[in-house]
């Protein structure tokens, strides 16, 4: 557990990406999740986890006030996992992307709760905010962010130092081959996405055409390899 | 009566005041950070004023002046919009304010522009250039590509649609102060969500396939059977729309499938 500090850090710095600074989308979990797998010594599946996870994620979209997970201390959780686990046990992927997705629930949850107190605070603040004040502006701004780069980083090191055990165990008990643990999570996550980029485009004019054309280019590809 | 309309038939606006360099910068480099302190109560409000108040220092009296703490109060209260788009609003309300436009003038001003600056913002980013960025990386994670290239073509392509629009915003804001809804007609806000969407929608096709045979690392009887059930699986999940959240299922089927091979 030496990697738990440096961990949280990532962590908070992906997590404030996400709604608060710099949106740069360094939180999207195909990053985060290998910078994860390439703090912890293996990059490569770091990126397999972040892979699919953002499968998952692309049906997840961070439209105004809606309630959604939180992806990046979630992919660094999950990469880390994943990356950390013995790589010649079966089921290392399909653990990591458990790991990200409980913690992406949890972390969606520290967000609401992160703009209620956003909104505790600015009330607190409200005669000074109603009379101009630049101090109370400012200072509510600086607050904000501090507070979802705490709450990110302590997310982070609470789910990876619960999640790392329960991790640890189950990948010493886990029975199921690798291709078919592979396969289950593979199908669920390509079974959202296809959903998710169904139900985000279809309504652009020949959009599903695009779509089947796509299709038949990547499986062109795929037999061309 | 009717509030009026902010269209491209508003009157030119005054010759812009100018501003230092030093200003731009803070102001850009505020607009990072314009979510910091969002809630459920004044949304980007207080975003809006912190992303202003660089340009705010202009006004007669400076930091300490009464128009200071007046503009100061009207930009930090209740604003909703996409947090990119937002740059349009900061741009267009930093010269209305400090073009002396009258105070109700500018609070009816802020609030017809949160629908367009929220809807069109939506639809162009999160439900366009995102996802479509984000498929085009896993294609090229499908085709073999490296970690460092999968994250670089993805964080290079994707900041680069997110940074123009933001510049873009500010300055287009700026420039055209109050008339700038006549900007929202610009035929990339217009159509761009419609383009990005099938070009998306192809980026899709593309890269499903590639980057689950890259996953899977198996044979093709084995990928045609993680395919062919996806398919069966997406149709269930369209159906269900809006009941169930995929990450969700995802989760829970997940973790049934984790402790039915610890137990067996």
């Amino acid at each position: 557990m030496r990697e738990l500090l440096p961990l949280s850090m990532l962590g908070a710095i992906v997590g404030l990406d996400v709604v608060c600074f710099p949106q740069m989308m360094f939180s999207r979990p195909l990053v985060a999740a290998t910078l994860a797998g390439a703090f912890v010594g293996d990059a490569t599946r770091g990126l397999v986890v972040g892979v699919v996870l953002e499968l998952i994620a692309i049906a997840t979209l961070p439209f105004g006030a809606s309630r959604y997970p939180e992806w990046g201390s979630a992919a660094v959780v999950g990469g880390a996992i994943a990356a950390t686990l013995d790589p010649g046990r079966a089921g290392t992927v399909t653990i990591g992307v458990l790991g990200a997705l409980a913690t992406a629930w949890a972390g969606g949850w520290t967000l609401v709760k992160l703009r209620q107190w956003n909104a505790y605070l600015a009330r607190r603040r409200r005669p000074a905010l109603d009379a101009g004040s630049r101090g109370a502006v400012i200072g509510l701004q600086l607050a904000g962010l501090t507070s979802d780069l705490v709450r990110a980083a302590i997310l982070t090191a609470v789910a990876y130092a619960v999640l790392f055990p329960l991790a640890v165990y189950l990948s010493a008990r886990w029975s199921f081959s690798g291709p078919l643990s592979r396969s289950v999570v593979l199908m669920l996550a390509t079974a959202v996405a296809t959903s998710a980029a169904w139900v985000i485009f279809h309504s652009a004019r020949g959009a599903r055409w695009y779509f089947a054309g796509g299709v038949v280019v990547g499986l062109l590809l795929l037999l061309a390899r | 009566m009717t509030a009026p309309a902010y269209t491209s038939s508003t009157a030119a606006p005054a010759p812009a005041p100018t501003l230092p360099v030093w200003a731009w910068m803070t102001i850009f480099t505020r607009l990072l950070a314009i979510q910091g302190s969002w809630n459920y109560e004044s949304l980007l409000g207080n975003g809006i004023g912190f992303c202003v108040e660089p340009a705010l220092r202009s006004l007669p009296g400076g930091v300490h002046g009464p128009a200071f703490k007046e503009a100061m109060a009207r930009e930090s209260a209740y604003f909703n919009a996409h947090p990119y788009l937002a740059s349009v609003a900061v741009g267009a309300l930093a010269r209305a304010e400090l073009s002396g436009v009258p105070a109700e003038r500018i609070e009816r001003f802020r609030t017809a522009l949160c629908g367009p600056l929220g809807s069109v913002g939506d639809r162009l980013v999160w439900a366009g250039w995102l996802p479509f960025t984000s498929l085009v990386s896993l294609a090229a994670f499908g085709l073999g590509a490296r970690p460092l290239v999968v994250v670089g073509i993805f964080l290079v392509l994707y900041n680069a649609g997110h940074l123009a629009l933001r510049v873009w915003g500010l300055r287009v804001g700026w420039t055209r102060g109050l008339a700038v809804a006549s900007a929202l007609g610009n035929p990339l806000l217009r159509r761009g969500p419609a383009h990005v969407a099938r070009a998306a929608a192809a980026a899709a096709g593309v890269a499903l396939p590639l980057a689950a045979a890259r996953v899977l690392e198996s044979g093709p009887t084995l990928l045609a059977l993680v395919l062919g059930g996806a398919v069966l699986l997406s149709l269930l999940l369209v159906r269900v729309h809006g009941r169930i959240e995929g990450y969700k299922l995802a989760l829970v089927l997940i973790a049934l499938f984790a402790l039915l091979s610890v137990v067996r």
